[in-house]
């Protein structure tokens, strides 16, 4: 049981990196993977402040920003020197890998003695039990305000910037400034996750945000499969899907690995665990028709 | 007001695939001109529109909309005074939000889009009145996504939005043209009506020369990048179709 609960909590630190490629991916349209290097980013960011002795909650603000940077910079890349998405992304996500190194001036920091994010409150007794209330807790006040920052007027110019440019820009937004925003947002996000990740984990890794996005993707994909197949329009309902995506993937590699497959081969599998879920609307059309 | 002084723009300067689109046109649109340009294809209807709207900035010339010179300023900015109608029913609407959702957007045309939530249930009802007058039937679908709806429905509610927030020009880049007849009368005459309810000065681009006889109060032809007739007030009145169809023989 406490293999799933393990899984559970990954899933939950995982959240934020699925609601980041939501609003990237889903909302504006735009295939950002500058992912792998900002959720490590967060993270890194995270353990230098915590082992700096800096207060969990003056982290957070840092790692926000942290990632909101290296999010614009793609942005910007992007849109202002026309750069495609996917490869301003991967530009950026390699320069990461550095910046990455250069600040943590190893290759891993471990939170030995720091207080983080999970003393914070004393819930249960079961370091495990209250770990989930907090990650759950700060899930729950992420998803209410992305919600909420979809449902006002900024939020429907930023759906609208995704769906039809011409139209928002005829209504006047600057959709250069906003797919910058946009980005920085959605990578601001993912850098939460690093963060949520590292203090959950116990340290930072340079190799920790290595296919990351792969889990992402299939996250907000399992849920788009369902928001498709439901014909879903609200939009709390499709975040609550990409929240449950995102701990359905963790679940989903918890029991391949609880099934014996070799640990080696969990990015095998998972890349065709994504294949699958890609695949299976077009496969059940094709069985259908 | 609309005032194009020696207006210039060459697409692919110096490449072999160079196009003189607009050549120094200068033109004056009167505060509540409804004008109508007609040209065959390639003439420069749509770069001249482009330029008004300001999808395209000129490379010679300038540009002022009621004595401000937008010369330089990009198409997100003059939406302050412009509204557009575009001949692609997708591109004047977002169809993944609802019709309520674009109707918000387009009510914030000349403001800001700010962290506060705008559709309330007063802006519902005040939308769905009217949506109402369309006449139509999709007062009681705001909720529905705007991709639902038939091409001719998203070009009206398009005019529509156009005036739900302050309005001064209204650019229609041949707004029927993708429409089934029936629907394109429609569209032309709902378009006809906001722009004298709303005393509108407007831009009508068509290669339906019934619409061009039919709308408008100014009529100009445009070759080659140039203006080569100008026909308005008791003039255009007076002028029949069988007129307009020679110009093009």
């Amino acid at each position: 049981m406490d293999f799933y609960l393990t899984a559970l909590l990954q899933g939950l630190c995982f959240s934020g990196i699925a609601l980041g490629i939501y609003i990237s991916m889903k909302i504006f349209n735009i295939p950002d993977i500058t992912t792998d290097g900002s959720y490590t980013l967060g993270g890194v960011v995270t353990a230098i402040m915590l082992t700096q002795h800096q207060p969990v909650y003056f982290t957070l603000p840092a790692v926000i920003i942290s990632g909101a940077l290296a999010g614009a910079v793609t942005g910007i890349i992007h849109t202002k020197l026309k750069i495609n998405a996917l490869l301003a992304g991967i530009l950026v996500m390699t320069a990461l890998y550095s910046v990455n190194l250069t600040l943590m001036g190893r290759s891993n920091i471990p939170l030995i003695g720091t207080h983080t994010l999970f003393d914070i409150l004393q819930i249960s007794t079961d370091p495990n039990n209250n770990a989930f209330w907090i990650l759950a807790f700060f899930v729950l006040i992420l998803a209410v305000k992305i919600g909420y920052l979809l449902k006002t007027d900024f939020g429907l110019a930023m759906r609208a910037t995704g769906n039809s440019e011409t139209m928002i820009r005829a209504l006047g937004v600057n959709t250069d400034k906003m797919k910058i925003t946009g980005l920085a947002l959605a990578n601001s996000l993912t850098a939460l996750s690093g963060y949520l990740t590292t203090q959950y984990q116990g340290f930072a890794d340079i190799n920790m945000g290595i296919g990351i996005v792969i889990v992402s993707l299939g996250s907000v994909i399992i849920a788009e499969t369902i928001i498709n197949w439901l014909g879903i329009i609200s939009t709390w309902t499709s975040l609550a899907l990409v929240l449950c995506g995102a701990i359905v993937f963790q679940m989903v590699l918890a029991i391949t690995l609880s099934l014996g497959v070799d640990a080696n081969l969990l990015k095998m599998v998972t890349a065709l665990f994504v294949l699958l879920i890609v695949s299976l609307p077009r496969l059940l059309l094709k069985h259908s028709g | 007001m609309i005032v194009l002084d020696s207006v210039d723009k060459v697409f692919n300067s110096g490449k072999a695939n160079q196009v003189h689109a607009v050549n120094n046109v200068s033109l004056t649109v009167a505060d509540g001109e409804f004008l109508v340009i007609v040209g065959s294809n390639g003439s420069g209807k749509s770069s001249l529109l482009n330029l008004v709207a300001g999808s395209v900035l000129p490379g010679r010339g300038t540009i002022s909309i009621n004595n401000t010179d937008v010369t330089r300023l990009n198409d997100y900015d003059r939406s302050k005074w412009i509204a557009r109608v575009f001949q692609n029913p997708l591109s004047g609407t977002a169809p993944d939000l609802s019709i309520i959702d674009n109707f918000r957007l387009a009510a914030l045309r000349t403001s800001a889009k700010g962290f506060s939530v705008g559709v309330t249930t007063a802006f519902k009802n005040s939308i769905r009145e009217k949506i109402a007058t369309l006449g139509m039937g999709l007062e009681n679908k705001t909720g529905q996504l705007m991709g639902t709806l038939s091409g001719g429905q998203r070009q009206a509610l398009t005019l529509l939005m156009s005036v739900t927030d302050i309005c001064k020009v209204l650019l229609l880049d041949e707004p029927a043209a993708a429409l089934d007849p029936r629907s394109a009368d429609i569209v032309m005459k709902t378009a006809d009506n906001i722009i004298r309810d709303f005393k509108l000065t407007s831009i009508l681009i068509t290669h339906n020369l019934k619409d061009a006889y039919n709308y408008g109060n100014r009529i100009i032809q445009m070759s080659e990048g140039c203006i080569i007739k100008d026909i308005k007030g008791e003039n255009k009145t007076q002028l029949t179709q069988n007129e307009i169809f020679t110009w093009f023989s």
